[in-house]
């Protein structure tokens, strides 16, 4: 208190005991990030460390890890700024249609073109048209239904998850008249999986990961006044609405590249959102995304190495995710009591 | 000085506000009062342009409300809602700190850090800088969000029913602050008050709402009359001389 009283100071992390806890928490969590992304490259590598061969090999892998940083960023900072826009701790981005468009175009190009679909689907330009079209009915939605007198969050996010239930309604009739070989072949494709991304289009992916991402950082003391809500944010000067709209389509542009890339990832994002406001334990936009971000690649880079290493079941990770991290959740909630 | 000119906004064919034509001076408190749903809050709402209207324009020190750029009229106009709740963990120091918003962008820098005292000092809550918002009582709360809105350092506060929850002492306390803030800081005060007792004590002006027109508006001693009570209200009040001031009687 004496301590607090002295300083006063109103910035994020106004106490040395505050700025300690956060050093000590970014520290862990970098070396856990590079522990385990490194673990991923080294471990079960037959040539010695450091000899060409080595490399050879680390570098075939390094593929599944750029996906799984590319992911970490899009998720981490997509699902931070979409709950605190929407001043709501218990949704999450994907309520807004993504996973469930992209299960429907995943199911539909099996459903018309068989197993021959899975391979149409590769390749950089239809990466490109399905995000194209995710985001494109994200910020269809948001126009129509955040501009205008009754413009209403709410609303909004209710037909997000009408509109999401419906497509998978539709995949899920489409999935009923599938044979049970091109079902298996789609129900791989289903899971989130870093297996499943192409890296061709990761040329592509990378470039719009970093640039939403950027965008977002910039306004990251915006979203922190925004956090206060709609009212107190207009009467501080921020024009509310068009902020929203604009966090809202970064976030769609995240989600859409991770989606696209990856498939499904729903827990992922609502997890390590969680996760990384107890640990940064800070309102700063510019404090907490870093220990998202970070959180998201560990989680994503163990859970890899387990399925891997252990299960021989590698890529899917959103199994172990959603085992492992229900559990960490619940027990993380549980003892601090709050969101 | 606030002025509203053909203010109305409509909710349904029945239900509407306004037109209004109102000038609230610069300098002291004015008080809207009046029955529930009679427009107040709306009104508040829509002079700190939180609400928009359908017609008519609002003028704050010269500014057009629904034309000037909000970040332009945050320096001059504050808003409180009754309503506050944040998902974010804040401490009271850190929220004070927002009011500085529209003049940092949120890099808050050493003299923002005075202006923050100041007006933590001015609520008496230095002791309690440090707490977080969800370990205060209601009424320390309360106070926070106000030195809040003081930190903006606008000349026109507006607060909607800043007395609700608080227990008599609280209540008066908050409003013998609200007096200093306009008498020391020169502060134009608008607030929304539900009890006519503490309108007609601590206000320097008193506008009457009702249906959604402003039926009343002039000094404490020309609204406490039973006539003029009786009518805004819809229910019999009778005025009396108390030890310091007027008091309506009503049940």
């Amino acid at each position: 208190m004496a301590e607090a009283t002295l300083l006063r100071s109103a910035g994020p992390l106004p106490t040395a005991l505050a700025r300690r806890r956060y050093a000590l928490v970014i520290g862990v969590l970098v070396v856990l990030a590079i522990g385990s992304g490194f673990g991923l490259l080294a471990w079960d590598n037959p040539m010695p460390f450091g000899s060409d061969a080595f490399w050879r090999i680390a570098a075939h892998r390094a593929t599944n890890v750029t996906v799984m940083a590319v992911v970490a960023v899009a998720q981490a900072i997509a699902t931070v700024s979409f709950q605190t826009v929407t001043g709501n701790r218990i949704i999450t981005p994907s309520i807004m249609g993504f996973e469930s468009l992209y299960r429907v175009v995943q199911t539909t190009s099996v459903y018309l073109l068989g197993v021959a679909g899975v391979v149409a689907l590769q390749g950089i330009w239809s990466f490109a048209l399905q995000v194209a079209v995710m985001v494109g009915l994200a910020v269809a939605l948001y126009g129509w239904l955040l501009s205008g007198r009754y413009g209403n969050l709410q609303v909004m996010l209710l037909i997000g998850i009408v509109i999401g239930g419906g497509l998978g309604t539709v995949s899920t009739f489409m999935q009923r008249l599938l044979t049970p070989s091109e079902f298996d072949v789609l129900a791989a494709r289903l899971f989130g999986n870093v297996s499943n991304a192409d890296p061709d289009v990761l040329p592509l992916a990378i470039p719009l990961c970093i640039a939403a991402s950027a965008l977002l950082w910039v306004r990251a003391r915006r979203l922190n006044t925004m956090a206060l809500g709609a009212d107190a944010a207009r009467s501080l000067g921020l024009d509310h609405r068009r902020e929203l709209m604009l966090v809202l389509c970064l976030v769609a542009v995240l989600m859409a590249t991770s989606t696209a890339l990856v498939g499904p990832m729903t827990f992922l994002g609502f997890l390590v959102a969680t996760l990384a406001y107890q640990f940064a334990d800070s309102h700063d936009h510019r404090l907490i995304f870093p220990v998202a971000v970070l959180t998201a690649f560990t989680i994503l880079a163990g859970a890899y190495f387990v399925m891997k290493n252990v299960f021989y079941a590698q890529g899917m990770v959103s199994i172990l995710i959603e085992l492992v991290g229900g559990g960490v959740f619940l027990l993380v909630i549980l003892r601090k009591g709050r969101l | 000085m606030i002025a509203l000119s053909g203010v109305r906004r409509d909710y349904s064919s029945e239900v509407s506000i306004g037109p209004v034509d109102l000038e609230i001076p610069a300098g002291g408190i004015t008080a809207l009062i009046g029955p529930n749903g009679a427009g107040k809050s709306t009104l508040l709402t829509m002079i700190g342009r939180l609400s928009g209207m359908d017609a008519g324009s609002i003028r704050i020190a010269g500014l057009d409300v629904a034309s000037t750029k909000s970040k332009d009229l945050a320096r001059v106009v504050s808003i409180l809602r009754q309503e506050n709740h944040f998902v974010t963990r804040l401490t009271v120091r850190q929220l004070v700190g927002f009011g500085r918003f529209p003049y940092t962008q949120g890099r808050i820098t050493r003299a923002d850090e005075e202006i923050i005292s100041r007006s933590i000092d001015f609520l008496d809550l230095g002791a309690l800088e440090g707490r977080y918002l969800d370990e205060l009582s209601g009424g320390q709360r309360q106070r926070a969000y106000v030195a809040m809105v003081l930190a903006q350092d606008t000349e026109f506060v507006l607060l909607d029913e800043p007395l609700n929850n608080l227990d008599m002492r609280h209540a008066v306390q908050m409003m013998r602050l609200l007096r200093r803030a306009a008498e020391e800081l020169g502060r134009t005060i608008v607030i929304v008050l539900h009890d006519i007792n503490f309108a007609a004590h601590y206000a320097d002006r008193i506008c009457a709402m009702k249906d959604g027109a402003v039926v009343e508006f002039g000094t404490p001693q020309e609204i406490m009359t039973d006539a003029v009570l009786s009518r805004v209200f819809d229910t019999p009040v009778t005025v009396v001389d108390g030890p310091s001031g007027p008091l309506a009687v009503y049940y």
